[in-house]
């Protein structure tokens, strides 16, 4: 995974770099949009003298103070709820869910008030906070760990919904976020919080947000991918690389704003695609990718465009979770459907 | 081992005017003559309002309304207390509170008549728009109240909601992180006894919602909530002492819904007549007036003259209404966000395209 060089003009930051993970690059993140921004507050359950339970906002409070780095009760609402009363009161809080499974007590707050802020009073008031929570399986916790429900979010008029692969894309996605003016869910890819370092520019940057990335360039085949899935994606490419196929790998980065050209452009090219994501099947992101594709490159198909998601069930205990992931052959599988159809 | 008291506690009711319009000379806040007929202004303003919105209702030119009638007091009494730098955090059945702190009437007749415009309140008036969905408000003022310690503002954040509320995690939640934090936060229940169908009574096996803030390390009282001068003396001291950077402190105005829940309601269904008779006879306008015409603060000619003024500025009012142009349909996408992602730029090309602009 190391391998994967993001687009060269992101790269264009002379400032020196470091080897991070995507914990270490959220953290950095965090860190300098705080330094350069007095109004950024982080709170949650265990943010502060911990350092979270993954360690992202570690040595926070030690720098900023708390004031600014919050350890709040246990109670996922009231950490959105009192953040959204922050930002009307001119703050940028980045609340902290501690596991998306346990996102649910928040929910009313994000999708009742986060979400509406704006529109109910005709931009009066906006909310620019950004709710960050780890998603996703392949840790082995117990229940309520590993939900990857973004398909949720997405259907919520108002949230915008950004989901790193890296930590170059982490850093800089986050950071757009924080100066973004609406509310953005930042869902982080638990299961490659550490899996592989790479490098991160020390200083200050952006990716935009609503920016497709092309990881990988090719003409057979696109594999659409975001989080932790595009790791199963390149590992797919390589697997059909192998036997001569040429799949470009194609990561959203942000499911709203939806990088509508980049997607439609890249099916276009290739006539064939594989989308793949955690989350369950039915009425999963997946399933719009197929409807954009449909509505707007369908004389472009060669095949029918191919879901790898995971299951119509809840997600297993730890045992059964290998079973449960989209695996690399699993993509594979599904783009030599595509290719022999 | 023995069993060891950790915590006493007593909760207090405030009454300062009895039924008749006698006051309790001891307790009398310091209020001018001129500000005793302010308030007592304040409670007829908003009853004729709402008298007005229930009209407009029953006439088709509205749509479903929650009436205020019988909270003036409470409604008044607080918002007398407030200081121009301190926000309202509403729920549905403040819109008394709200015009006493600059909301234009017209602004809440037409949030009721189903227009998004209802909450783009005039720059520079204090009030967050009304919130529906049962005391998730109550967060945003704990939130707000968090923002105004942390920058040492002399503001302080009230939070409404309703006797229902105080059964949400919501609440819970809102007292639990205010009094961690100090927050520059007050929690203005209005226990008006009913929410939608359910009695106070089957809401909690407590005897009241005040006696809960000392669970949250908190103040609480609990007032008449149909005494004007006992809430708004309740509340000054509760907004002195969040402003002061003491804490939060949750009051609860005991009063009584004399209408139904909203138009779309029928409290014949459920609630005893003989109740209304009881508590018309506690009527907080009326209270107020023999308390000033005793203190002759008050009479006939001073009460026309407030009629006619009230009836004046509902007829501005409903005039200011009827003269909003009709919303543009565009409207529903166009502030979803600050820039418009491709799907809505789309979709609003279509609603214009529909609409021929």
């Amino acid at each position: 995974m190391s391998n994967v060089a993001p687009q060269p003009s992101l790269r264009a930051v002379p400032e020196g770099a470091e080897r991070l993970t995507l914990v270490q690059s959220v953290n950095r993140a965090l860190a300098q949009e705080m330094e350069a921004d007095p109004s950024v507050l982080v709170l949650g359950e265990d943010v502060g003298k911990d350092g979270g339970v993954f360690r992202v906002t570690e040595g926070l409070l030690d720098t900023f103070g708390p004031n600014r780095v919050m350890d709040t009760p246990l109670a996922e609402s009231g950490i959105v709820g009192v953040s959204i009363g922050l930002a009307l009161g001119g703050f940028r809080p980045v609340p902290e869910l501690q596991f998306m499974g346990f996102m649910y007590p928040a929910v009313n707050q994000m999708f009742a008030h986060v979400a509406r802020y704006r529109n109910r009073t005709r931009g009066r008031y906006h909310l620019p906070m950004v709710i960050r929570m780890p998603y996703g399986g392949g840790i082995h916790p117990p229940e309520h760990h590993s939900e990857s429900y973004e398909a949720l979010l997405v259907n919520t008029p108002g949230l915008k919904v950004a989901i790193p692969s890296n930590p170059y894309d982490a850093k800089g996605l986050l950071i757009s976020a924080i100066r973004d003016d609406d509310p953005v869910v930042f869902l982080e890819p638990k299961r490659i919080y550490r899996a592989f370092r790479e490098e991160v520019p020390s200083g200050s940057y952006t990716v935009p947000l609503g920016k497709a990335h092309v990881v990988k360039e090719g003409k057979d085949i696109t594999l659409i991918a975001w989080g932790s899935m595009v790791r199963q994606a390149l590992e797919a490419h390589e697997a059909l690389g192998r036997e001569g196929v040429s799949a470009e790998v194609l990561d959203l980065r942000t499911l709203v704003p939806l990088d509508i050209d980049a997607l439609i452009g890249s099916v276009s090219k290739t006539g064939r695609a594989v989308v793949v994501h955690e989350g369950p099947r039915n009425s999963g992101f997946g399933a719009e990718v197929v409807a954009l594709i449909n509505e707007r490159a369908l004389l472009d198909l060669q095949a029918p465009v191919q879901r790898v998601t995971g299951f119509d069930s809840v997600f297993p205990y730890s045992m059964l979770e290998q079973h449960y992931l989209p695996s690399r052959e699993r993509v594979v599988a599904a783009a030599k459907k595509a290719l022999e159809y | 081992m023995p069993k060891i008291p950790i915590h006493e506690a007593i909760t207090l009711r405030l009454e300062i005017l009895d039924k008749d319009g006698k006051a309790d000379k001891t307790l009398m806040p310091d209020l001018s003559g001129q500000h005793l007929q302010d308030l007592y202004r304040s409670m007829v303003r908003m009853r004729k309002v709402d008298e007005k919105a229930l009209n407009m209702q029953r006439q088709g030119r509205m749509g479903t309304y929650g009436s205020i009638r019988g909270q003036e007091a409470a409604q008044a009494g607080l918002a007398a207390a407030m200081e121009p730098q301190d926000w309202t955090v509403p729920s549905f059945r403040e819109q008394g509170i709200m015009m006493e702190r600059g909301v234009p009437p017209h602004l809440v007749y037409a949030f009721w008549k189903g227009d998004e415009r209802g909450s783009v309140f005039p720059e520079g008036v204090r009030c967050l728009p009304i919130a529906i969905p049962v005391a998730s408000q109550f967060l945003h003022a704990a939130g707000l109240g968090m923002a105004f310690k942390l920058k040492d503002e002399d503001a302080v954040a009230v939070g409404f909601g309703g006797d229902g509320s105080t059964s949400e995690g919501d609440f819970h939640e809102a007292l639990n992180f205010a009094g961690v934090f100090k927050a520059r936060t007050v929690f203005f229940v209005q226990n008006n006894q009913w929410a939608i169908s359910l009695p106070f009574k089957q809401q909690t096996a407590a005897q009241s919602i005040a006696q809960r803030a000392h669970g949250y390390g908190i103040e609480g009282i609990q007032v008449d909530g149909n005494d004007i001068l006992a809430v708004y003396a309740a509340s000054k001291e509760a907004l002195d002492r969040a402003r002061r950077g003491d804490g939060p402190t949750l009051i609860e105005a005991l009063t009584y819904r004399m209408e139904n829940h909203t138009t779309a309601d029928d409290a014949t269904r459920y609630r005893p007549a003989e109740d209304l008779e009881y508590w018309r006879q506690r009527d907080p306008i009326d209270r107020m007036k023999k308390f000033l015409v005793a203190q002759k603060l008050w009479n006939d000619k001073k009460e026309q003259a407030l009629l006619e003024e009230c009836a004046a500025l509902v007829e501005t009012e409903v005039a200011a209404l009827e003269a909003m142009p009709a919303p543009d349909p565009t409207d529903i996408v166009s502030y979803m966000f600050k820039e418009l992602p491709y799907n809505l730029r789309e979709q609003r090309e279509q609603l214009a395209r529909e609409v021929g602009r």
